[in-house]
């Protein structure tokens, strides 16, 4: 017998890919000169894949608000992405000194930004219910003293499926 | 608005993306917070600002914002230069106020986003 599930035609011609990617990348804490370069590779990827100009957008404009977040907030940070047909799963760790209540931190206005980062334009306090809103997913882990990690998932065959697989 | 119109107005000089002064507008968004810039959810933008730094790009570049105007008579780096016509965005310095600049724009037809 044969299942036809509906909507898994189209999943196969929007990602018209059927190889899997995986690549990682060092952010640096503190270095805002470099501070996108990781996000800037996730776009680059992404558009060679054909991938949908939208879902690409709310992809690294979530990501490159967290690669941020480790050069504003902490140190020896690594962004790890997978892309396979129907999902882009990016991970985004790092070793800095966590955050200790994370149900605050998303908060919008929260931010204990320093001046230096406010004078590179950032410490709004926005970043994390801006990554809620763009991503179809978000994860947050944190241990204070320990580091921080983030997962965003984006379905590459609309938001729904990611949210009900999750 | 096209670019072309733009650096007319603003009387500015073109650092790169020369080839893409056809490009238009829709509306136009001024700010310093790039907090603020990546919230922004509409296409085809206008970013005005009078910060000058590696992140005003990488902003723009993550944000789908193909045109940037440098107000305030500040100068962008080589380094700016190359991150914005790698990514592909028409960057453009003028020696007005972020005030001045946008009412110029203002006045002549160019929208806000809000
Ligand atoms: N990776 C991280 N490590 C440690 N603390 C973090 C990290 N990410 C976020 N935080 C904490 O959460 C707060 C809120 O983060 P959020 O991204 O929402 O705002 P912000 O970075 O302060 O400002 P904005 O993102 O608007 O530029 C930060 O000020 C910081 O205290
Ligand atoms: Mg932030």
């Amino acid at each position: 017998m044969r299942i036809v599930v509906p909507g898994r035609v189209e999943t196969h011609i929007l990602s018209g890919m059927t190889e899997r990617m995986h690549f990682e990348h060092n952010i640096v804490g503190g270095d805002f000169t470099r501070a996108g370069y990781a996000s800037s590779q996730v776009k680059k990827a992404l558009k060679t894949l054909d991938v949908d100009m939208a879902i690409i957008k709310r992809t690294v404009v979530a990501t490159y608000e967290a690669e941020v977040n480790v050069v504003a907030h902490a140190c020896n940070g690594m962004m790890i992405v997978d892309i396979d047909g129907s999902t882009i799963q990016v991970v985004i760790q790092d070793e800095g000194p966590g955050i200790e209540d994370v149900e605050q931190a998303m908060v919008e206005g929260f931010s204990t930004a320093s001046s230096e980062v406010r004078e590179m334009g950032f410490g709004a306090g926005m970043g994390l219910s801006n990554m809620k809103k763009n991503a179809d997913s978000l994860h947050i882990e944190s241990e204070p003293g320990k580091g921080t990690k983030v997962e965003i998932l984006m379905a590459l065959d609309g938001r729904e499926e990611v949210r009900s697989k999750k | 608005m096209k670019v072309k119109e733009i650096v007319r107005i603003l009387d500015a000089r073109i650092l790169c993306g020369e080839d893409m002064q056809e490009y238009t507008v829709e509306k136009a968004f001024a700010s310093d917070l790039m907090s603020d810039v990546l919230m922004l959810a509409d296409d085809n933008v206008l970013l005005i600002t009078g910060l000058v730094n590696m992140q005003t790009i990488r902003t723009a570049e993550m944000s789908d914002i193909l045109c940037v105007v440098l107000a305030r008579n500040k100068k962008a780096s080589r380094e700016m230069i190359d991150l914005a016509r790698d990514g592909g965005i028409i960057l453009i310095e003028c020696r007005y106020s972020v005030y001045q600049t946008c009412g110029l724009l203002y006045r002549e037809g160019l929208k806000p986003i809000f």
